[in-house]
């Protein structure tokens, strides 16, 4: 297994003086053999499950939605109910290009489709970000609201409720075709996309920016006496954020073909908030594991009874809050650490 | 002669709804504003009490009054159960993991309602003196809707009465304005939080009833009004009854306008206005700057 150190991680090793701290600094960033079982899975998930590949699509276009808001919410602090209006933007940026035949080409149509929701983003984040709590949670709902009605109220070319049926989808590198009947090219597209963001954004938490995101999210008022730009580094991340979630939308897009105004809905917006706490947040992998168990239990639960799910889920998210607030890996790592020093201690 | 009682109808049909949407949402700006707590399931217990009413009525031939009056108390009941039991140990965690908590409550009221109950919507049966048409000289119009009014004007007097002229009033506008302060006082702010938190929810209850007639009742009612709950508090201002009355009687006019005008869409001008207002004032336009 090789070892390579990400861009952030070069600081100079202490020399004789080497203790403990400095140590967990300069490893902190190195990559773990453990990080490639994700992508490892998802490979496998390919040759293994090949009936299910539209539900694993939609696995990898969650998970790449989830990170997006792991890096508003998780990194920089920016509490959220609205992060679907991105996801928005970037599938109708993807729907109407193709539906009026103006654009198909898959990986230039998530580039613009990153850009307009980037736009919207660093827009809307210009504003909203000098206020926090109620107010920002408020605002990013209503701008997501906004956005949903100016799509309702647009349907002429948006298709409204309808909303816009069978995308034509140009291949990938022009030589491999969505299939609308079998998904194997839109799963392994959507799993390269996802590997690209995921390496651009593990690169970022941790590299100087990542840092003072993380450094706004635990203490804005000590940001400021150091003389950190605080209000242009959340503004800065907000954008990122929206133009992540924005290519996560054109993946649905793609992926299904389709794009109606469910992907404006606060029932989106909620979902990705739930999945991101489900998994954890402010851990990279959180997004991971909360869109698979998510998607895993609403597949197999919601079909054969969708009120008990509903119920389950609700109970659920009152226990995470109550007893697992890092969710499904900050439990593990709880665990994890009991057993290490009780291991030690005996 | 006639553009003046159409003018007259679509004001009184907009303040009707407005009312509504002020008796759901004053218990919950009061609570966020003495603890800071985003209760989004606020509207569980309107839905909640709604039920009580409606069914007390339909099924078992309750007359008005005395099921407004069950709805009060079952949900004020069940919201202390929760608030004892739940919520009071998410006072000190942050506003996400309140966030999470009240939409898993929800999802826990919307399958329980569906399970119980089941998924239809529930229509309430007015008393026969509230269901014909009342007579105002200018305009002739709905007496259930001028009830409304007049009865939502009497409870907002009544609320602002109790704030500013009782001994507990006070003591809720000062734990609002400064909750240490008034904690070293020897004012006993979980007690009325609690109180206060119960007599907000019972309120909603009530206004889940009252406006079971025209908003319809049924499982999803928490997360279809949610927005609007939250538009009439944060604009009207945390903790500020008289605000509250404002930005919801506003609010009720506005949309009731802009459906009737621009049923695609017309909503996004009471979207476009709530940020504009935010923007301005982030602490609402009654509501006390903080710090």
């Amino acid at each position: 297994m090789s070892v390579t150190a990400s861009p952030a991680g070069g600081a100079a090793p202490a020399k004789g003086n080497e203790n403990a701290a400095a140590r967990m600094l300069m490893q902190r960033h190195r990559l773990r053999w453990w990080e490639t079982l994700p992508w490892l899975a998802g490979i496998a998930f390919y040759f293994a499950a090949p009936d299910y590949l539209g539900f694993g699509s939609d696995l990898l276009v969650t998970i790449l939605f989830a990170l997006s808001l792991d890096l508003a919410l998780g990194y920089a602090g920016i509490i959220t109910l609205g992060h679907a209006a991105f996801f928005g933007v970037g599938a109708y940026t993807v729907g109407m290009l193709a539906t009026y035949n103006i654009w198909t080409e898959p990986i230039t149509s998530l580039l613009l489709a990153a850009i307009a929701a980037g736009a919207i983003g660093f827009l809307s984040g210009l504003v909203l970000l000098r206020t926090t709590g109620l107010t920002l949670l408020m605002l990013t709902l209503c701008t997501m609201s906004l956005l949903y009605e100016a799509a309702n109220m647009g349907a002429a070319y948006t298709g409204g409720f309808d909303g816009l049926p069978s995308l034509p989808i140009g291949a990938v590198f022009g030589v491999f075709e969505f299939n609308p009947l079998y998904a194997d090219t839109q799963y392994l597209y959507a799993l390269g996309v996802l590997l690209v963001c995921f390496v651009f954004v593990r690169t970022l938490v941790y590299s100087p920016f990542g840092q003072s995101l993380t450094g706004i999210r635990e203490n804005v008022l000590r940001m400021h006496a150091i003389g950190s730009p605080v209000r242009r580094r959340l503004i800065v991340c907000y954008t990122i954020s929206a133009a992540l979630a924005g290519i996560a939308g054109a993946l649905s897009a793609q992926t299904t073909a389709f794009v109606n105004l469910a992907v404006l809905g606060l029932d989106r917006a909620a979902t990705v908030l739930i999945v991101l706490i489900l998994g954890g947040y402010g851990r990279l992998y959180g997004a991971f594991i909360g869109a698979v168990v998510y998607l895993a239990l609403e597949h197999f639960l919601a079909q054969v009874y969708p009120t008990a799910w509903q119920l389950g889920l609700g109970l659920l998210l009152v226990a995470i809050a109550l007893f697992a607030r890092n969710g499904i890996l900050g439990l593990g790592d709880t665990l994890w650490q009991r057993w290490r020093r009780r291991r030690t201690a005996s | 002669m006639n553009s003046v009682a159409d003018f007259a109808g679509i004001l009184l049909g907009g303040l009707a709804a407005g009312t509504v949407l002020f008796v759901v949402s004053v218990g919950l700006s009061v609570t966020m504003g003495l603890m800071g707590f985003v209760n989004l399931a606020h509207g569980a217990f309107a839905m909640f009490g709604g039920y009580i009413i409606v069914l007390a009525m339909n099924r078992a031939q309750y007359g008005f009054a005395a099921a407004l009056a069950m709805g009060f108390f079952g949900t004020a009941a069940l919201s202390v159960v929760l608030e004892r039991l739940l919520y009071r140990r998410l006072y000190r965690a942050g506003e996400l993991d309140q966030v999470l908590f009240t939409i898993g409550l929800i999802f826990i009221f919307i399958a329980a309602i569906s399970i119980v109950i089941g998924a239809e919507t529930q229509n309430l049966q007015l008393p026969p003196a509230l269901s014909g048409q009342l007579n105002l000289g200018i305009v002739q119009y709905r007496t259930y809707s001028i009830f409304l009014i007049v009865l939502g004007f009497l409870i907002a007097l009544g609320i602002w009465l109790t704030f500013e002229r009782t001994r507990i009033g006070g003591q809720i506008r000062a734990t609002v304005d400064n909750r240490r302060m008034a904690e070293s006082l020897g004012i006993d702010v979980d007690r009325l939080f609690t109180i206060t938190f119960a007599f907000g929810s019972g309120m909603a209850g009530i206004g889940g009833g009252l406006g079971a007639e025209f908003l319809g009742l049924d499982p999803q009612y928490p997360l279809k009004y949610l927005v609007y709950f939250l538009i009439a508090v944060s604009v009207g201002g945390l903790g500020s009854v008289i605000g509250v009355y404002y930005a919801s009687l506003i609010l009720g006019v506005l949309d009731f306008v802009l459906t009737l005008y621009l049923p695609k869409g017309g909503t996004i001008f009471i979207y476009v206005l709530t940020i504009l207002i935010l923007l301005a004032r982030p602490q609402g336009l009654l509501g006390r700057k903080e710090q």
